[in-house]
């Protein structure tokens, strides 16, 4: 089936079997391979991009369901050769390891704090609740999204 | 120790050790990282694997003609193809056989069947279902308590004159004298306690590519491997193809823990795959299978006994393991100690004696034992003695922080050799111990304690039980000393390289291979601190089998003491190389020279020198060398630890618990790391907060067990179930500095210390909290609830 979506503010058509997930899709047809892919059971949220600017677990999306709606990945993070404040925050509080969840944290961080610019750390521990990492125990992830909030308000040019 | 002043680059980076931030960070946060399934390649195919529903069955038949007659199917393997290459089964890393594809029989659940390469990997799915296998059911071996029974099934019925599910017996320490220990104790301690089945679960699951060029011969595999260089000579020797026509990549690893050391089934098949059909195959498994079939960890029924005398002077301990090791044995771990290093069981206290037991059994289970960040068995027997102490210390009615201070190992007696033959190489535990004490606030905590008792005692059940659980580890990491340990006769020593080029920038080439550990920055700072070349001009490179000097890789937190070690010594030879290269340049003798941040200089005249960047080029000159000495500025050298490291730590966790449900919330987790002096004290803290997570994890939620037919019962994340951002406190850490006198630079390595160290402080934390003496992980709320009631169950099999 043919679909049309907006991905990282350009414009795709594909025609793609009507059960390709989402996650696939950006991963395999796009090559956007940011965003990870983690479980079969819609459980450890690695796999996070935003659709229509809310966070979803792109896994439990097929393709066929973003028809015509905008999809944002951690590709778009970056803007011209400037990395975010929630980028920044999670070099800085060395938020990641491994990486693997890294994508989805910062995307759900990011959802967050446009809602809520002074989130509490309460708040953030819930809003990143859905998304497992195995290697940072959170602590660094929760600092990094605080720093995000505290910090920057626009995307900055680091040399790293 | 005393810290000493360090340099700061123009990129505002220490030229040594100190907080940096990490270099490999670019990448992961642009979303560029390279783990395995980012990889695409031209033509590439797509393989998926059939597993058995089954945990104990003959197979009769296998009918693969539908699935080869979907249009997008390249190829479907089976057993039977595999015994026709004498690859259906394979030696393990413990010296036993493990099947690559199931032949005779399929032994536990999720073991691999049938291998299918499609054009993408929704056909290659969809053609598994296409595959018709007959079994033959058989009754399996679940509970490894009877495992040994007469009559229980035998499982390895491959093995010739097989007739039982013994794997080994395995002994140490003096059994004699423990006895005589105990003889004249007052006061004895016996429990069982179970160490259950965990699974490492790194967010990135296991995954392979390989290429087979038929022309050259050239075999190119691209793959989540924690030891690339050890995978390529496995193939070598197991598949008998030429070692140097063997290459092993691993790039971005989305975590290891020490699930990714062994090869699977599903690296060899996508191997096959590319033989078969001359393309290059990706597999790439996804999280069931990863949960049901990678390697898993402890699985260890130990009873352990723990002696002393009335005044709380422990004089022994004693400790027999049955030890489930699945239906393959295929441990990772040093070959002489087919236990791993449990005998180290004794922990952070001074015994008269001390002996254990270990018994490996074959279940119907996955194969595994050694694989989640657990220095090669160090996790349970931490466990096992710290459980011990509590048990002790209830029975006494004694303070368990009293009774640990009281018997701990004293700083003067280091290096300590213990009853079962380590050598601890430093420690002064003490003061480590007093530490998280005091920032736990731990007299303020007990008395918080007592009255919250007391209220309840009166009647007011407002509030929920406290816990306050201590632990203290002792571990030993950095394997290891080549005459005592090897993997498969790989001896564990590691190479490295070391090529400064003339402009003064330098690569450093090594074996092992980061899952997220930081390796690019840590190792660029040793090269910086001992060189004096800003890390950011230090490029680390790592994971490339034909780019890199040999070595064992990253497990059981070797990098830094093994690699780390290499790397130093390394760049100490060419700091060495450039002291004669600056002594030819300035027409001195070398002695004449000293070395000052990053420069060798003449002594007393400081205004004469030259920085490393001017000895490189002039290495790379027409400048005059001394006669024997060869241009240019590069190295390379082999280390062989000469004994393990022993970091150590103290650890407190502070719990409520709701009588009524039994749910545990962990508010707060001190924990206190010795590992030497820290090189990144930013990336040794995120290990620590890592390996935290992980205690908590398997104190209180995970765990595999299995039904009675042998079903996985922790086959998707919705059953298998891992500490969230909400399970987890904002972890306070500490720290105190005993470096080891052996090492070059000091350091002892730390990326398991939390995962060993914590589970007990949990465990620890619940029972005092509802005063019961033992209940086994993890401490769900169900388990909680039945354990006040008297009545804990057993975590390894259903509830029933
Ligand atoms: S891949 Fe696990 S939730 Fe989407
Ligand atoms: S950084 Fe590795 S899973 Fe989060």
């Amino acid at each position: 089936m043919q679909v049309t979506l907006n991905v990282n503010g350009q414009e795709v058509s594909r025609d793609v079997e009507p059960r390709l997930l989402l996650i696939h899709f950006l991963r395999d047809h796009l090559r956007l391979t940011g965003s990870h892919w983690g479980c079969d059971t819609s459980n450890c949220g690695v796999c996070v991009v935003w659709m229509d600017g809310e966070p979803v677990k792109s896994c439990t999306v097929l393709t066929a369901m973003a028809d015509g709606r905008s999809i944002r990945t951690v590709e778009d993070l970056e803007q011209g050769g400037a990395l975010a404040p929630i980028q920044q925050g999670f070099m800085n509080m060395h938020g990641l390891q491994c990486g693997f969840c890294t994508p989805a944290m910062m995307m759900t961080g990011q959802a967050l704090l446009d809602r809520n610019p002074d989130p509490s750390t309460d708040e953030i521990r819930e809003a990143i609740c859905g998304t497992i990492c195995r290697c940072t125990g959170y602590e660094n992830i929760v600092r990094a999204i605080r720093w995000a909030a505290e910090n920057a308000t626009e995307n900055t040019e680091v040399s790293v | 120790m005393t810290v000493t002043e360090v340099p700061t680059s123009a990129g505002g980076n220490p030229i040594g050790f100190g907080r940096m931030l990490r270099k490999e960070d670019a990448r992961f946060l642009r979303g560029q990282g390279h783990y395995i399934d980012d990889m695409d390649m031209p033509g590439m195919l797509h393989g998926a694997i059939l597993r058995s529903p089954v945990a104990h069955a003959y197979i009769k038949s296998i009918d693969t003609s539908a699935a080869e007659a979907h249009p997008k199917v390249k190829a479907v393997i089976t057993g039977a193809t595999l015994e026709t290459l004498g690859l259906a089964w394979v030696p393990t890393l413990s010296y036993d056989t493990a099947a690559v594809l199931a032949t005779d029989k399929v032994r536990f659940q999720g073991q691999e069947v049938a291998f299918v390469i499609a054009e993408d990997k929704y056909s290659a799915r969809d053609a598994l279902e296409l595959i018709d296998v007959e079994y033959e059911i058989l009754p399996p071996v679940v509970d490894a308590k009877k495992a040994l029974d007469p009559g229980a099934p035998v499982i390895r019925t491959d093995k010739e004159g097989k007739t039982d599910n013994h794997i080994f017996d395995w002994e140490a320490g003096d059994e004699a004298k423990c006895d005589a220990a105990f003889a004249k104790a007052d006061v004895i301690v016996s429990q069982d306690m179970l160490y259950p089945r965990v699974h490492p679960s790194p967010m990135e699951t296991c995954g392979a590519v390989a290429l087979m060029d038929k022309v050259t011969g050239q075999l190119t595999i691209w793959c989540t491997s924690q030891a690339p260089h050890a995978h390529r000579t496995i193939y070598a020797l197991v598949a008998g193809l030429p070692e140097q026509k063997i290459r092993v990549v691993t790039n971005d690893i989305g975590g290891g823990f020490g699930n990714k050391v062994g090869i699977y089934s599903g690296y060899v098949l996508a191997i096959v795959g590319s033989i078969v059909t001359g393309k290059p195959v990706k597999w790439v498994e996804d999280r069931s299978e990863h949960l049901m079939s990678t390697a898993f960890a402890r699985d260890y029924h130990m009873h352990g006994e723990i002696a002393a005398t009335k005044e709380g002077k422990i004089l022994g301990v004693r400790v027999n393991v049955l030890a489930d090791h699945g239906c393959f044995n295929g441990t990772a771990q040093p070959t002489k100690f087919p236990a791993g290093f449990f005998h180290i069981f004794t922990g952070s206290y001074d015994y008269e004696a001390a002996h254990c037991k270990v018994t490996g059994v074959y279940t119907n289970k996955a194969p595994g034992g050694v694989a989640y960040a657990c220095s090669f068995r160090i996790t349970e027997a931490v466990y096992l003695v710290e459980r011990l102490v509590d048990c002790l210390a209830d029975e006494m009615k004694i303070d368990p922080a009293q009774l640990r201070l009281q018997n701990l190992l004293r700083a003067e007696q280091f290096p300590y050799t213990t009853p079962t033959g380590w050598e601890y190489d430093s420690g002064n535990y003490g003061p480590t111990l007093l530490e998280a004490m005091r920032i736990a606030g731990y007299d303020e905590l007990r008395a918080e304690q007592r009255g919250r008792r007391e209220r309840r005692a009166a009647g007011d059940t407002s509030e929920p039980l406290m816990g306050i659980g201590l632990s203290f580890f002792t571990e030993g990491v950095g394997a290891g000393p080549r005459k005592h340990m090897d993997i498969l006769g790989l001896g564990m020593a590691d190479g490295a390289e070391l090529r400064v080029h003339p402009t003064g920038k330098a690569q450093l080439r090594l074996s092992c291979i980061s899952q997220g550990q930081g390796h690019q920055t840590t190792f660029a700072q040793i090269v910086a601190q001992e060189l004096g070349i800003p890390p950011e001009d230090v490029e680390v490179i790592q994971g490339d089998t034909d780019n890199t000097p040999f070595g064992l890789g990253t497990y059981g937190s070797r990098s830094t003491p093994v690699s780390g070690g290499a790397a130093a010594i390394v760049a100490r030879r060419v700091r060495d190389k450039a002291r004669v290269v600056a002594a030819a340049a300035l027409e001195c003798s070398p002695d004449d020279l000293e070395w000052k941040l990053g420069r060798w200089q003449v002594k007393g005249d400081p205004e004469k020198g030259k920085t490393i960047q001017e000895i490189a080029m002039l290495s790379h000159s027409s400048l005059e060398l001394p006669d024997g000495v060869e241009g240019h500025l590069d190295g390379t050298c082999v280390y062989n630890p000469p004994n393990l490291t022993y970091p150590f730590g103290a650890y407190i966790c502070v719990t409520d618990v709701d009588p009524g449900t039994g749910e545990v919330k962990v508010r707060r987790f001190i924990a206190v790391d010795d590992c030497g002096p820290r090189i990144n004290p930013m990336i040794v803290e995120g290990q620590v907060h890592g390996g935290l997570a992980d205690g908590v994890g398997m104190a209180l939620m995970q765990v595999i067990a299995f039904d009675e037919e042998g079903n996985n019962l922790g086959g998707s994340f919705m059953d298998y179930l891992l500490p969230t951002s909400m399970e987890c406190p904002s972890w306070e850490l500490g720290e105190t500095i005993t470096p080891s006198p052996h090492h070059p630079l000091g350091v002892k390595g730390v990326g398991e210390s939390a995962t060993v160290g914590s589970p007990p402080a949990v465990v620890n934390s619940v029972l005092d909290a509802i005063q019961v003496r033992h209940a086994d992980m993890p401490l769900t709320p169900a388990q909680v609830w039945r354990a006040m009631q008297g009545n804990p169950f057993r975590t390894d099999l259903a509830i029933t």
